[in-house]
């Protein structure tokens, strides 16, 4: 039988464990919501980027002068992958899926016998890949140090990766990243940014009217080209910062509630054993009283 | 009073203004222009410099850099890197701007010692910084070309 001390120790231990997943999650409620307001301002910006892009793709992208960043190098033996996570863990399967993903694509890219390259975003991304990976990791970006998630912070990442293609260290570039649903459901999903690949923006897109373009169509698509990569990118870790949050929150809210199934079942056991503790002593002075 | 038609400034992080104007100059890559209702659909790359607004409750600069502004049939957006309220911009700003401008002047120079192109696009940029500098007030610290 469970001592009754033990379980009582068992009992104060698991009660503070709830208390500090409780915070856990109130922190994270307040940070998803702050998360979501910062996705959504970068929303517009990305729509209208990705929209007029498109439009521009579609005009220049057929002819042999358009920019490598759009076209690709003719090649997609060097694949890079950008793996973004999250620094810190405690937030269910978030990085986990992720890197599932980008091992997945992983072991497509060697099985058809290319190259491989990975750059990760996040501690957690890393530490996960390096085990089976780690021989074609090629960089790391350390977030830890970021308190509140800038475009600077994309447009650095972004630097890094063009700096990487222009030297021709890669092909095809492949982000890697958790797309925010809502609290219970992020998406892991994989999107190619170098070469560029933009959605056709359907009805009301560029295509219908025609713009004068100051300067050329091709001046203007060399020069936003890279910025799209740091706009893809950018919008990337806003959702990641998003999904790791709402993951968190749901991760910690069925803590919250083991914790409270647990107290239950371990009050129950320890007022069973308190009773029988005490009907074991009745049964002594009862017992004692008759032999007298 | 003049017809008045949508204007957005946005920039990655947030939406800075939406609201309906008569006029917005915008200091394009290739000069400034200024559109009004009814303007030719037009895109065009920014020069850093000041996006100036005239709408029915008067006046509003921002300081702008790098991106583009797309003129269609709906309105005006403009979509900036970066984007500040002209009289929020501080020399501190400034100076970090003019100071990446002059990073990527060295290293164009220095990667592209043959070809023109890329060191006068640098050269451009940075004199449009300084040049913006003057505008609005602050001092560039004025480089050496």
């Amino acid at each position: 039988m469970a001592n009754l001390k033990d379980l009582k120790n068992r009992i104060s231990s698991v009660k503070s464990t709830r208390k500090i997943t409780k915070a856990m999650q109130m922190v994270a409620a307040a940070k998803l919501r702050r998360a979501q307001e910062a996705a959504e301002a970068s929303r517009p910006y990305a729509e209208r980027f990705n929209a007029v892009m498109a439009g521009l793709a579609a005009s220049v992208g057929g002819s042999d002068s358009a920019p490598k960043l759009l076209s690709g190098t003719g090649s997609d033996q060097v694949q890079l992958l950008v793996v973004m996570t999250s620094e810190r863990g405690l937030c269910g399967g978030f990085n986990t899926n992720i890197v599932k993903l980008a091992k997945a694509k992983a072991q497509d890219v060697l099985a058809a016998g290319k190259e491989l390259k990975i750059l990760t975003v996040g501690k957690k991304g890393r530490d996960q890949l390096k085990r089976e990976f780690g021989a074609y990791m090629i960089g790391h970006v350390d977030m830890s140090e970021v308190k509140r998630l800038g475009y600077a912070d994309a447009q650095n990442i972004a630097k890094d990766v063009l700096t990487r293609f222009d030297g021709g260290e890669f092909d095809v570039a492949t982000l890697f990243y958790a797309k925010f649903v809502n609290v219970v459901s992020q998406v892991p999903t994989a999107q190619q940014i170098i070469p560029a690949k933009f959605d056709d923006a359907g009805e009301d897109a560029g295509a219908s009217t025609l713009f004068d373009y100051e300067p050329s169509e091709e001046a203007i698509l060399a020069d936003l080209l890279p910025r799209g990569v740091a706009t893809a990118i950018f919008s990337g870790l806003l959702e990641n910062a998003a999904s790791e949050q709402g993951a968190r929150m749901s991760a910690m809210d069925n803590a919250t509630r083991n914790a409270g199934d647990m107290i239950d079942s371990l009050t129950i056991q320890y007022n069973r054993s308190r009773q029988a503790v005490i009907t074991n002593e009745l049964i002594e002075i009862i017992s004692g009283a008759e032999a007298l | 009073m003049a017809d008045t038609m949508q204007f957005d400034l946005v920039s990655p992080e947030r939406r800075l203004a939406s609201m309906e104007v008569t006029s917005v100059q915008i200091p394009g890559a290739d000069g400034d222009m200024t559109a009004m209702e009814g303007h030719a659909p037009t895109i065009t790359t920014l020069r850093p410099g000041v996006l100036t607004v005239d709408g029915p409750d008067g006046t509003q600069a921002y300081v702008v850099t790098g991106g583009f502004a797309e003129i269609s049939s709906r309105g005006v957006s403009v979509l900036a890197e970066r984007a500040v309220v002209k009289g929020d911009m501080t020399q501190d700003q400034l100076d970090e701007m003019v100071e990446e401008a002059k990073t990527t002047y060295a290293k164009a120079k220095e990667a592209f010692a043959n070809e023109p192109g890329p060191v006068d696009d640098a050269a451009k940029l940075l004199s449009d910084m300084v040049a913006m500098g003057d505008e609005i007030g602050l001092s560039a610290k004025q480089p050496n070309l």
